[in-house]
């Protein structure tokens, strides 16, 4: 099983309280387990990536084992770790302070 | 007794305030979606207990909510808690924050390109629904105004949205973003006309349909914007703020402008000024009397390069000549030391009678009169900025 953390406004559009967890099928990508997120979550369809682009939104960072993900290729395999379940992706807003 | 519900969305939330029909004791409910921007939440007319709201976040975009309950509990309308996420035949059921510009050789139109600050053609981009409006007849059926510039109906409840594209056809290419975004803000649905609507957008100026939204026509003649535009007169690109009209008289519009307070005897077919005796003609809300059609209200801020009210005081102009002559209503407002502003959905009129006025302002304050502006008492003062401002009365 795949483990995701979210952000905590997602986690109140989704009801959920800590962390998620997925079965993914095949190669454990950004972009499978993003659509197995939506999947199971509808309702956070559109806000960690564009309805139609599937673009991840300017915003939202993908980080696992202390590592920024957000710039690899959704098609790339992601950590075995993760894959395997012993580290979970974080979904995070990214900061914006001023 | 009659009872008032007003719908308030700030930066930072939304919060519900209740009274009975004196407007004296409020009850504050909220925030509800606590941290979110809360643009606009509008009720239907014909089933008051329905409410929609905008609910965005530069983070993770566009939610669209809806309570059937008068607030009290949301759902987002495609995907109800606790129901199954697909139709009986698998498919995903709506995704009632999708927002796509119909591009569809049935319907649609070209997705062209518009204006940029930087004189550069970009294309068309979704970012937010700016405001929500309800239909008069039926509580399915609400438009979505958003940015970039569109007009987007749903007819179930909220779950799916189709672009009003014809709207586009009108000279979209000229249209630009003013500061706060290329947004389609205003909607009026004509109660006389079902076939008629009027929109307004920053920065292109009012348009109108008189089939339902599938053709629009370009309504600004007679506005001027000297300092804004190359060709003052220009058919779009004029920065409106709001505009307004009179249930009874629908052909009667009432026009805030980036400069100038407007008005139209001829369904937009022609504009003059109305700003007369007014301390500074810029501003963003206008509204109309309840009961009297000539009665219209205005929040002057000091320029387009100082969003705030003037000398510090907080003065919400009345007119009862339908526009020229003003007079400033201050009993109860704060007038010293006062830097906030109101805007363009943030005034709002209820129908009892007399006739109730709320304002919400930047620094968080709503303010309520009960007798149609003559003197004001706040609501609640610590709230966060004020985006918008709807009242129901029940």
């Amino acid at each position: 099983m795949i483990r995701v953390v979210l952000p905590a406004h997602l986690r109140t559009l989704a009801r959920v309280g800590g962390e998620v967890t997925l079965h993914v099928e095949g190669p454990v990508t950004q972009r499978s387990v993003l659509e197995a997120l939506e999947t199971r979550y509808p309702m956070l369809r559109g806000t960690i990536r564009d309805h139609v682009t599937l673009k991840r939104r300017a915003f939202v960072r993908f980080f696992a084992c202390e590592q920024d993900l957000s710039h690899e290729s959704p098609d790339a395999p992601l950590p075995d770790v993760v894959a395997t379940g012993a580290e979970p992706l974080l979904i995070v807003g990214a900061m914006a302070g001023g | 007794m009659s009872g008032i519900r007003l719908l308030v969305g700030t930066r930072k939330g939304a919060f519900v305030l209740t009274s009975d029909g004196k407007r004296k004791q409020w009850d504050v409910s909220g925030p509800h979606f606590a941290g979110w921007e809360m643009y606009h939440l509008k009720g239907s007319p014909v089933e008051p207990n329905r409410i929609y709201a905008s609910q965005t976040s530069s983070w993770f975009g566009q939610i669209i909510q809806r309570s059937d309950d008068g607030g009290k509990t949301w759902c987002q309308p495609g995907t109800p808690p606790g129901e199954p996420t697909t139709t009986p035949d698998g498919s995903p059921k709506g995704e009632s924050n999708k927002f796509v510009y119909d591009t569809s050789p049935e319907t649609g139109k070209p997705l062209t390109t518009h204006q940029h600050y930087d004189g550069t053609q970009r294309p068309w981009e979704f970012k937010r629904v700016w405001h929500l409006e309800p239909s008069l007849t039926d509580p399915d059926t609400v438009y979505a105004g958003v940015e970039d510039a569109a007009l987007f109906r749903s007819t179930d409840a909220g779950q799916t949205w189709q672009e009003l594209a014809g709207l586009r056809d009108v000279k979209g290419n000229l249209w630009q973003p003013g500061a706060g975004g290329m947004c389609l803000h205003t909607i009026m649905l004509d109660r006389n006309n079902p076939q008629r609507i009027y929109v307004a957008i920053s920065a292109a100026g009012v348009f109108r349909t008189d089939d339902a939204g599938k053709t629009w026509r370009a309504v600004n003649r007679g506005l001027k914007s000297q300092y804004e535009l190359p060709d003052p007169d220009a058919e779009v690109g004029h920065c409106v703020h709001r505009i307004a009209m009179h249930p009874s008289r629908p052909n009667v519009l009432f026009m805030q402008k980036h400069w100038d307070v407007m008005r139209s005897d001829d369904g937009g077919g022609s504009w003059h000024e109305v700003s007369g005796n007014l301390p500074t003609d810029f501003g963003f809300p206008i509204d109309v009397h309840a009961h009297e059609p000539e009665t219209i209200y205005v929040v002057p801020i000091k320029s387009d390069s100082e969003h705030f009210v003037p000398d510090g005081k907080l003065r919400v102009y009345r007119s009862r000549t339908g526009g020229n002559e003003w007079e400033a209503l201050t009993n109860g407002l704060p007038q010293r030391d006062c830097y906030v502003n109101v805007l363009r959905d943030a005034m709002t009129v209820d129908s009892l009678d007399p006739c109730g006025l709320y304002v919400g302002t930047t620094g968080g304050q709503v303010y309520a009169s009960a007798n149609a502006g003559d003197s004001w008492e706040p609501i609640v003062r610590d709230l966060p900025a004020v985006l918008s401002v709807e009242v129901q009365t029940l």
